[in-house]
């Protein structure tokens, strides 16, 4: 008689698994990022719809997303990307082709955010940031982070070619318009990489995003180049770190579903609750990256847009990353990039 | 076995002929030789599949390159007779078309672009764009085929591109495996260096070996003392000492190499240290060059040195040493002439293990090291997962085995006799 309760429970548990929702494994890049996803998107997503959402972290590796397509063993639904590899994992037949009718109004979303195969998320920009304890006057253009004779000390830049090329140039009195005009030419990558020899000996290179704002609390740098919202996520636990918005590159981070994903439907369904514009505008609250869709921009107050890439007087000098460029030159620049930092 | 043994001592008995017996007893071996390898058969086949088979993907995978011989089959056939110095044949553009619209899967459209771009920075855009822009109008003659072409992608103008599609046509390709090593195909075929400012891997390719051969160093420096020590004590404390060696050794890479940073940072541990004690009046720069790197993976790989050079000195008779000693040798010649020499198993051994795990080092220096101090892994890694260039990774992976391959050679090869010994 004893059994009879253990059975009674063995079949309802059968029966739950048997009712049991999908489970979405969703994957990003962490770190405060992905608490900021946690939050707007996980959480209210399980309750709205009762599946389960398991939160992977990568660091961008386009090669497990291949692997797992080519293999025809897709166990990530949806992923978080950077706007290269979207076009590029696109054009290989990497990913699902977005059905926007389930989605939402493509009209409300910023134009860079459309893509057949992914959906832009929120916008970020790369910046230079400083720690305001100790640097009194402010660096305000990229000349000034080259110039070490008014501020003596390290710089931090990203170990790649990416986006320093562009700072380079931006330092050497190129407009933020001809940026891409000039790096195209082999002229311009060389004046780049001439201008990144001059203040080679006082860079301390980063590897993963969390590295600059722990570079400038420690001291260890005087300036660097950061994402901006790391620099937030660091000023939330009450640092002093200043960003520089002149002349940052911002850039959209995209969702996209891996070929073949088993869950294509719930997937889509997490799309088009993470593009709306509650969930974005909650999660602009809870990191400084701005949101595509527009109607976002509405709920959120003066405080939280003043820290966005997207606010007027932060765009306002910014470079838009171009995708397209760094799609064409970008394995030829990085392995100069190589070969230069042997030097 | 006791059948054999039964027939092998009756056979004389029964008048068996000798060359029966010889049959018999041969099969018997065979058997016993057939029962020894099906015991050896599951790591044959583990070897098999996931060393072996593996390596030889890779190795296939340097040097395969499917993307144009399957894609643009007619271009590279109009291609073929081609001097490629001249303005490519207006039916090359027409082939290019036909090549393009008879591509079903976008797919082999992209893996098509991104080799040609790995070849000459551009292709993707322009072979992605010109597929995009596909079907042309039916009936087209190739000189409007080229001028729609030229329209739409004035680009189809350089002979870059075109270069770079009849070069690749053929189904394998030596171009990975020259780039690994900072040489490339010219337009006729000739192999020559590549510019200045492109040539990277042999530059980090001698970095790393000189990164691993001053690790090596270090750990023989390093190690060969404390291995004595721990030699010369009882063996109750010989391993409470070892599990300080040890310790350290089943602790995982990574926090390892993250607590260097939390020593050798500015204001780390031992930069405070000096300054407190006044031997600096400035932070000394430990950390994101090379100094970094050489301290955390002299310290991760300390004890692959300690442990073989200790396991040999266990085994050398502490008697010759006296012996040599009681002749009149000063202890100092004795060590060195005669405790030394018996010990090259041991540093053979270690100093191997120790610069065959540098070569492939790939975390502590990625989060030690600065931009130049990357090792080959780090570019592997860059290869495979950034750039999504698998060809090149391998190529460098191939790079990486072969080196390795030689240096183990060259070493059997000097140290065999001592290796004997051991």
């Amino acid at each position: 008689m004893k059994l009879k309760p253990l059975v009674a429970a063995c079949a309802a548990l059968l029966a739950v698994a048997s009712h049991a929702e999908t489970q979405l494994t969703v994957v990003n890049f962490g770190g405060a990022n992905g608490n900021a996803q946690k939050v707007a998107y996980f959480g209210p997503f399980e309750k709205a719809t009762g599946n389960k959402v398991v939160g992977v972290e990568y660091n961008g590796e386009q090669a497990k997303i291949k692997a797992m397509v080519e293999s025809k063993k897709v166990t990530w639904d949806l992923v978080e990307v950077e706007s290269p590899d979207v076009a590029r994992g696109c054009d290989e037949g990497l990913f699902e082709k977005l059905d926007y009718s389930k989605i939402g109004n493509k009209a409300d979303f910023q134009p860079a955010a459309i893509h057949e195969c992914g959906i832009g998320t929120f916008v970020w920009s790369t910046v230079m940031a400083y720690n305001g304890d100790k640097l009194k006057t402010a660096p305000t253009t990229w000349a000034d982070f080259w110039n070490v004779k008014k501020f003596p000390g390290k710089r931090a830049m990203r170990k790649g070619a990416r986006y320093n090329v562009e700072f380079a140039l931006m330092a050497d009195g190129v407009a933020v318009a001809d940026v891409y005009k000039v790096l195209k030419t082999k002229e311009g990558a060389d004046r780049a990489f001439k201008k990144l020899t001059e203040l080679k000996s006082n860079i301390q290179w980063w590897e993963a995003g969390a590295q600059p704002p722990q570079f400038l609390v420690a001291g260890d740098v005087v300036m660097t180049t950061a994402y901006n919202g790391r620099i937030d996520a660091a000023q939330r636990e009450g640092k002093n770190l200043k960003i520089t918005w002149t002349g940052g590159i911002y850039d959209l981070d995209y969702w996209v579903m891996p070929k073949g994903t088993p869950n294509k439907d719930v997937a889509l369904k997490f799309i088009a609750m993470a593009s709306g514009a509650d969930a974005q505008a909650e999660y602009a609250k809870n990191i400084a990256y701005g949101p595509t869709n527009k109607k976002a921009l509405a709920k959120l107050d003066a405080k939280v847009l003043s820290g966005l890439p997207t606010a007027p007087a932060n765009a306002k000098t910014a470079l838009q990353f171009n995708v397209g460029f760094w799609a064409d030159q970008g394995e030829a620049l990085e392995k100069r990039f190589a070969a230069w930092a042997a030097q | 076995m006791t059948t054999t043994t039964a027939n092998f001592v009756s056979a004389p008995a029964a008048g068996v002929i000798p060359g029966d017996l010889k049959a018999q007893l041969r099969r018997s071996q065979r058997r016993k030789k057939a029962f020894a390898i099906s015991l050896t058969l599951p790591l044959l086949v583990f070897l098999l599949a996931f060393f072996i088979v593996p390596i030889g993907a890779l190795l296939v995978r340097a040097v395969e390159n499917p993307e144009v011989a399957s894609t643009l089959r007619q271009t590279v056939a109009v291609l073929d007779t081609w001097d490629r110095t001249t303005a490519p044949p207006e039916a090359a553009y027409a082939a290019l078309i036909a090549d393009l619209s008879a591509i079903t899967e976008q797919a082999d459209a992209g893996n098509l672009a991104r080799r040609l771009n790995s070849e000459i920075a551009g292709g993707r855009s322009l072979v992605m764009s010109t597929f995009r822009a596909l079907p042309f109008e039916a009936n087209l003659s190739p000189a409007q085929v080229k001028a729609r072409m030229l329209e739409l992608d004035p680009r189809w103008e350089e002979l870059g591109y075109w270069q770079a599609i009849a070069k690749n046509g053929s189904r394998w390709t030596p171009d990975y495996l020259l780039t690994a090593v900072d040489l490339k195909r010219n337009v006729q075929g000739d192999i020559v260096q590549v510019d200045p400012e492109s040539a990277a891997f042999f530059n980090i390719l001698t970095r790393t070996f000189s990164i691993s051969a001053v690790v090596t160093l270090a750990c023989l420096l390093l190690g060969y003392p404390l291995a004595y020590w721990l030699s010369t004590l009882s063996a109750r404390q010989a391993n409470m000492l070892m599990i300080l060696v040890l310790v350290p050794f089943w602790t995982s890479v990574l926090v390892r190499s993250a607590a260097w940073i939390v020593l050798l940072q500015n204001n780390g541990l031992i930069n405070r240290a000096l300054l407190e004690l006044g031997f600096i009046s400035q932070p000394l720069p430990l950390l994101f060059n090379r100094l970094g790197v050489i301290i955390a993976m002299v310290h991760i790989l300390l004890p692959f040195m300690i442990l073989p050079l200790y396991s040999v000195m266990k085994s050398v008779p502490p008697t010759y040493l006296r012996a040599a000693v009681s002749l009149g040798s000063s202890p100092l010649a004795a060590f060195f002439r005669v405790y030394m020499p018996q010990t090259y198993p041991g540093m053979g051994a270690g100093g191997l293990l120790v610069f065959i795990l540098s070569i492939g080092y790939y975390v502590t220096p990625a989060l030690l090291g600065g931009a130049g101090d990357q090792m080959l892994s780090y570019y592997i890694a860059q290869y495979t997962n950034v750039t999504v260039n698998w060809g090149m990774a391998c190529a460098l992976g191939a790079v990486l085995l072969s080196a390795t391959l030689v240096l183990y050679a060259v070493y059997r090869r000097v140290v065999k006799s001592e290796l004997s010994l051991g």
